[in-house]
């Protein structure tokens, strides 16, 4: 690893002023669990560290007028542990619960699960975000069998890494985030982006931001659930995921309808045309199949990534049946 | 727990760059962990780190760092970017904790920070100062086995050894938490370290057999009693069985 | 790893290993003897040795996988502070054969330091074109077709044939991935004689490579290994990297220690070779085998390696069989847990699985109606089968191809044969037994998870009749006398022949003295129970310390050897194995749910971690045939998956139920001590293949069986 420079600032303001607003100068310094993998191949190399773990009031899972307001700092086991969030939003507390592997939920935050660099192993292996070589991506002659499914029309085809953002973009979340110019609030589905350029990144961060909350709303009865293909039960990521958050009638008819897509697009992908097959219908196994089955419908993959599309038409499927609460029997 | 003579007014990350710059104790400090003029000449070639008046930052260079391992104190002298897994490799030498990818995913660096298991190879030193810190050296006495390294021995749940401390330290933060896991709990407490010889099935029985014995006396080596919690496995007979 | 012939032409007494009733540690649970040393982290591995003013060697590699050398200027690393020695490895022309190839090495004060000066060094490459998809044969430049084997008339037969099939099978690179790196410590003690702590899986043959690589008299080289972090195979070699080593340390006048970051030990430092096979099989209708013939290609590295024995186990009356060798751009394969062998079954077994299916039979009779042309392995095959049916429940729950019953999780069984050599290696063992009746085994083997320490103890305690914690073993030293690397399942016949044979030639000289004062022959004592005694009248009898003070106060020494006069030791083992799966068909995810292996090995030394070489087999067995693969990219020619994260292997939660029967007992122990280490790692991906087979309906051709391996057999039918 490179020299660093290291500081703990103990307030929000101190750390804008330590980040400034050169984001390859000086990063954030949370959990660490990827940010020093990736400074130890060189694949970013901040020359300041501001450790946020110092600053109070970054932590912990707050109700506020029925909903809840999560501090970005919050590591995920004690996410995962949270009684009022596991009451409220148990599809979040089981996702943080399952995430990677203990070592890593002990020090991860949920801040750096949901502003995570992706795993794509061009990226990683210090071909950039874009993986291009002369101007010209290396994914199509490359081996892409992780890479994205939707939202591939180019040049990113990196998968949005977080297992998080699917469920809370799902239910509405919003983050919040501080900088030099304040603080804002925007949706989380917002805060992802896909870039078009080298050297844009997948966040929307402004310069020397730093994310310091996720509110939820309440759930108010809503119907949450996500399913994650997921290989291994040791330390492994997810192949594609599916949150769903879905209003219900009490006779099981689809008010309001929220499908993400997570592992399968440059960001988590909020797939419309799955919602909208939901909407007005009573929810059961074929109607479930039917929205994956949407969910995809504009999916492009080439020989080694064509399996996604069937992974992400079956996640959709099982996070809604398992949101509904159907006994699938019909095979 | 907390160590009363652990307290004092440093700051919380050791010298600052303002006194080091003043000429204070980091100066001219190139020890073991030395780092270069050429490197810092190299950094500020792509663009200095922002100016942050008024504010503290330790580094690049070594900066005094305190640690606290295993009850004991340790007061170096290392760079921010040391991690807690070089540190204790390389000046502490606690070779337990063993350096195998680097990079947070096979668990044989686990160390138990703040109670918790954590890979101390994703740890800046710098960044866990005055936490309490247990590593595998910790279990037991030279000569004696920790009741829970005993049960790794008693049901041959290691065979090259490398990755063995690792998940003896998993597991310890695992029935420190849960006394008492199912096998579903041991799965998924040891589901961040990897072994590549292959030894899952006996540790799945080591970690049942020693839950409810964490306690006990450690145990001489070479007395032959070596776990404690013998009776709490499935007994294999000769010739068969089952590691379910 | 050859076998070696017993040499039984020397005049020493003919050794034979203790009746069963007089057996008390052979063949019982003993715990390993490092074990407290292991699991309390006090163990010192290579990686964790540090002499006095140690520096750290780093390397610069090559980040293309074919390239000029074109130039090399290491003088900017000479004057750096902390760097105490540089060293070109390659020269400029040098033509770079694989990705991060060694290019050149520096030693600093501190590892920061060495690599900040690998990072200053300037180098220029032209990049040539590089080949690494050999799936692809019709595309690769070159093809290097081996000799055809034959035997019958493959043709005729196959086309007379009343049932045939023809199936391609595929089975991609597998690392070694040991979790403790390549890598040594180099210290010149003096200028011409050099201290190496090496993680090797070869102790004295360590030594003389060093002595050649530097062009020094080997018997100025000592090589340690206490403790060894795996092998597998990839640690025979010192390597070009073990050489470096020394010259940066002599360059530096300090020890140097130069680890493999594991980047590049997942790159460079091993792997298993591809394997690709198309093939034909004929029968007749009761199953019988009748033709076989098999293409197969694959591809090691630039020199190219692996051809699997086709057909495996089975030697089909006619037969053809060609393998031809693809050069790639990657590093050289090397010797993986049994090399040749789980390919070579995962090819025969799959193909015999689908010729099961074409004749509607279940796939355990085709074994059986065939273990005739299995050779001299047929009983043993047999009784394991019974064996391993009744664990598995095979017959019984067997059912026809396609799990027909409701929901996406279908669940099935396969199963596979395999077969070993593992005889004793040459090895050589100083027994010393002193006056206070204790005893101490040397020999420069080593323990790389074998239980080597382990074995010595028991044989050399079960010897003289002493309990185990009065003896000492020593290994991990070149000083101590020789001993063959641990390879193909050799060390333990080999380490445990020499032992017995030492203790017996030191009982001999013990027997010597004590006869007279017992009033008995020599031949007529023993030594059992902590004493030497008349056989026909234990109540005449010496103490240890008696016996020993026979000699007053010096130790008895002697030596013994493998090969030697007796068979201690013998070659070819077999095994079965049965795996029980559930594959989610809407998902691809396979889970073992289930393993079983019977497996012989002749008389068990060590109960205890024989088990553990059959379990880790399968877990290693079970990890490969889930999801390991070394990834390379088409693009660059580079690993792209080359860390834990990314070169998947199976967890704790991923493994099922394992059940292991080791066959002991008479017809077995006779055969005296055979290897264990790789004869089980043979069939696990075989039998998960052909049980995902038996599971989903269609054959997945690919191994390893990841989700989009198995949604793409689906979805193809089965059709590579």
């Amino acid at each position: 690893m490179h020299p660093i420079e290291y500081a703990s600032p103990v307030t929000r303001e101190q750390a804008v002023k330590l980040l400034g607003t050169d984001p390859a100068a000086a990063a954030p310094l949370a959990g660490g669990s990827d940010l020093l993998a990736l400074m130890k191949d060189g694949v970013e190399t901040p020359r300041r560290l501001v450790s946020l773990k110092g600053i109070a009031g970054l932590t912990g899972v707050r109700s506020e007028s029925g909903g809840l307001r999560i501090g970005a700092l919050t590591v995920l086991d004690d996410l995962a542990a949270d009684a009022a969030l596991g009451f409220e939003y148990p599809a979040v507390t089981a996702a943080a619960g399952r995430l990677a592997g203990p070592q890593i939920r002990n020090v991860a935050t949920l801040g750096g699960n949901l502003l995570q660099r992706p795993r794509c192993w061009y990226y990683r292996n210090g071909f950039g975000l874009l993986a291009q070589r002369d101007g010209k991506s290396m994914i199509p002659d490359g081996d892409y069998r992780y890479h994205a499914i939707l939202g591939n029309e180019g040049p990113a085809y990196f998968v949005s890494p977080s297992t998080l953002a699917p469920v809370l973009v799902a239910v509405g979340a919003q983050a919040v985030l501080f900088g030099p110019q304040g603080e804002r609030r925007i949706e989380l589905e917002k805060l992802y982006r896909i870039p078009k350029q080298p050297g844009e990144r997948e966040h929307d961060l402004r310069p020397g931001e730093i994310l310091t909350e996720i509110h939820l709303p309440p759930a108010a009865g809503r119907k949450i659930a996500s399913y994650e293909v997921r290989q291994r039960t040791s330390l492994d990521w997810s192949l594609a995921t599916a949150s769903v958050a879905l209003e219900m009638t009490p006779d099981g008819k689809v008010t309001q309808a929220r499908v993400v897509l997570g592992q399968v697009a440059p960001m988590p992908w909020v797939a419309l045309a799955a919602a909208d097959v939901l909407k007005g219908k009573r929810l059961d196994v074929a109607l479930a199949t039917q929205a994956g089955e949407a969910a995809v419908h504009n999916a492009v993959a080439l020989e080694k990534n064509r399996y996604k599309i069937q992974l992400a038409k079956t996640a959709v499927k099982r996070a809604l049946i398992a949101a509904a609460g159907i006994i699938e029997d019909e095979g | 727990m907390a160590d009363e003579h652990d307290r004092d007014d440093s700051p919380p990350g050791g010298i600052s760059r303002r006194d080091f710059l003043r000429g204070g104790a980091a100066a001219g400090a190139l020890g073991s962990a030395g780092m270069l003029v050429h490197e810092i000449a190299e950094a500020a070639k792509k663009g200095p780190a922002p100016v942050a008046e008024g504010l503290e930052v330790f580094g690049p260079g070594p900066v005094p760092v305190r640690l606290r391992i295993n009850d004991q104190r340790y007061d170096l002298k290392v760079e921010p970017r040391a991690t807690l897994l070089d540190v204790l490799r390389e000046e502490l030498e606690l070779t337990g904790a063993k350096r195998v990818c680097d990079r947070g995913t096979c668990g044989a660096c686990t160390v138990i920070l703040n109670g918790k298991a954590v890979y101390a190879c994703s740890q800046l030193a710098i960044d866990v100062q005055r936490q309490p810190i247990e590593t595998i050296e910790s279990l037991a006495r030279p000569g004696y086995l920790h009741p829970l390294s005993a049960a790794f021995v008693e049901h041959d749940a290691q065979q090259c050894g490398f990755c063995t401390p690792g998940f003896v330290m998993a597991a310890k933060a695992l029935l420190d938490h849960t006394p008492s896991p199912t096998l579903k709990d041991v799965q998924h407490g040891l589901s961040g370290n990897f072994c590549r010889c292959g030894t899952y099935a006996g540790m799945r029985l080591a970690v049942l057999a020693a839950a409810g014995h964490m306690d006990d006396d450690e145990i001489p080596i070479g007395s032959g009693d070596a776990a404690g919690a013998k009776e709490a496995a499935p007994k294999g007979g000769k010739g068969g069985k089952a590691h379910g | 790893m050859a076998d070696q012939a017993d040499d039984s032409k020397t005049d020493a007494k003919v050794a034979t290993w203790p009746k069963a009733e007089d057996r008390r540690l052979l063949g019982q649970r003993t715990s390993r003897l490092d074990g407290p040393a292991k699991a309390s982290g006090r163990a010192k591995y290579t990686y964790d040795i540090k002499p006095p003013g140690m520096l750290w060697g780093k390397m610069l590699r090559c980040p293309h996988a074919h390239a000029r050398l074109t130039a090399l200027d290491v003088s900017p690393a000479q004057g750096m502070p902390g760097v105490k020695a540089v060293y070109a490895i390659q020269k400029p022309g040098a033509e770079i054969q694989w990705s991060l190839d060694e290019v050149a090495a520096v030693a600093a004060t501190s590892e920061a330091l060495a690599e900040a000066a690998v990072k200053a060094i300037k180098v220029e490459y032209e990049v040539l074109p590089h080949f690494v998809t050999e799936e692809k044969l019709a595309a690769a430049p070159q093809v290097n077709p081996g000799k055809e084997e034959t035997e019958g008339d493959a043709a005729g037969a196959l086309a007379a044939a009343e049932v045939k099939i023809k199936g391609s099978y595929f089975a991609a690179p597998v690392a070694h991935n040991c979790m403790e790196a390549h890598g040594q410590i180099c210290h010149w003690t003096e200028p011409d004689h050099l201290t190496a702590w090496c993680s090797t899986q070869a102790v004295s043959g360590a030594a003389s490579q060093f002595a050649e690589g530097l062009g020094i008299p080997a018997a100025n080289v000592r090589v340690i290994a206490d403790y060894v972090g795996g092998g597998f195979g990839a640690k025979f070699n010192v390597d070009r990297w073990g050489i470096v080593c020394a010259q940066l340390a002599k360059l530096a006048g300090a020890p140097v220690k130069m680890m493999l970051e594991r980047h590049a030990e997942l790159a460079v430092a091993g792997d298993r070779p591809s394997a690709f096979a198309e093939i034909e099989v004929g029968a007749k209708k009761d199953g019988t085998l009748t033709a076989w013939t098999s293409k197969s290609w694959g591809s090691g590295g630039p020199g190219s390696a692996g051809n699997p024995p086709l057909p495996y186990v089975f030697q089909i009356p006619n037969r053809k069989h060609q393998h031809s060798a693809v050069p790639t751009h990657r590093a050289s394969s090397r010797a993986w847990r049994a090399p040749n062998h789980p390919q070579a079954a995962f090819l025969t077994m799959s193909a015999l699985d689908d010729l099961a299916a074409a004749l509607g039979m279940n796939p355990f009779d085709v074994v059986t109606q065939n273990l005739a042309i299995t050779g001299r392995l047929e009983k043993t095959y047999r009784e394991e089968l019974e064996i391993a049916d009744q664990l598995m429940g095979f017959r019984q729950r067997w059912h026809p191809r396609g799990d027909a019953t409701r929901g996406p999780v279908k669940r099935g069984l396969g199963m596979s044969l395999h077969t070993w050599g593992g005889r004793g290696h040459r090895s050589n063992c100083e027994v010393t037994i002193h006056p206070d009746a204790t005893a101490e085994a040397k020999i420069s083997s080593q323990d790389i998870g074998t239980g080597t320490r382990t074995v010595i103890a028991v044989v050399l305690a079960d010897s003289l009749g002493l309990p185990l914690d009065a003896v000492q073993v020593r290994i991990g030293d070149s000083r101590y006398p020789a001993s063959s690397a641990s390879g193909g399942s050799t060390t333990v016949g080999g380490v445990s022949s020499a032992t017995r044979r030492a203790a017996l030639a030191a009982l001999d000289q013990v027997f010597a003295k004590a006869a007279p004062e017992l009033k008995a022959a020599p031949e007529e004592l023993e030594a059992a129970e902590g004493k030497i005694r008349v056989k026909a009248a234990p109540d005449r009898a010496l103490t240890w310390r008696q016996a020993m003070a026979l000699f007053g106060r010096s130790p008895v020494t002697a030596t013994g050897a493998n090969p030697g006069a007796g068979n201690l030791t013998d070659s070819g083992v077999g095994g079965v194995q049965m795996a029980d799966v559930t594959v989610d068909v809407e998902t691809g995810i396979l889970k073992v749910q289930k393993m079983v292996a019977v497996q012989d090995c002749g008389l068990i030394v060590d109960l205890k971690t024989a088990e553990s070489q059959v379990y880790g087999s399968l877990i290693m067995g079970i990890s490969t045939a889930l999801a390991e693969e070394k990834v390379i990219d088409p693009v660059t020619g580079i690993t792209l998956n080359h860390d834990f994260e990314t070169y998947k292997m199976a967890g704790i939660g991923d493994i099922g139920e394992l059940v292991v029967r080791m066959m002991t007992g008479p017809g077995y122990d006779e055969r005296g001590v055979i290897g264990v280490g790789e004869p089980p790692m043979v069939s696990p991906l075989a039998a998960i293949a052909n049980a995902a087979a038996n599971a989903i309906g269609v054959r997945v051709p690919w191994a390893p069986l990841t989700p989009r391996r198995v949604l793409d057999a689906l979805s193809t039918k089965g059709v590579a």
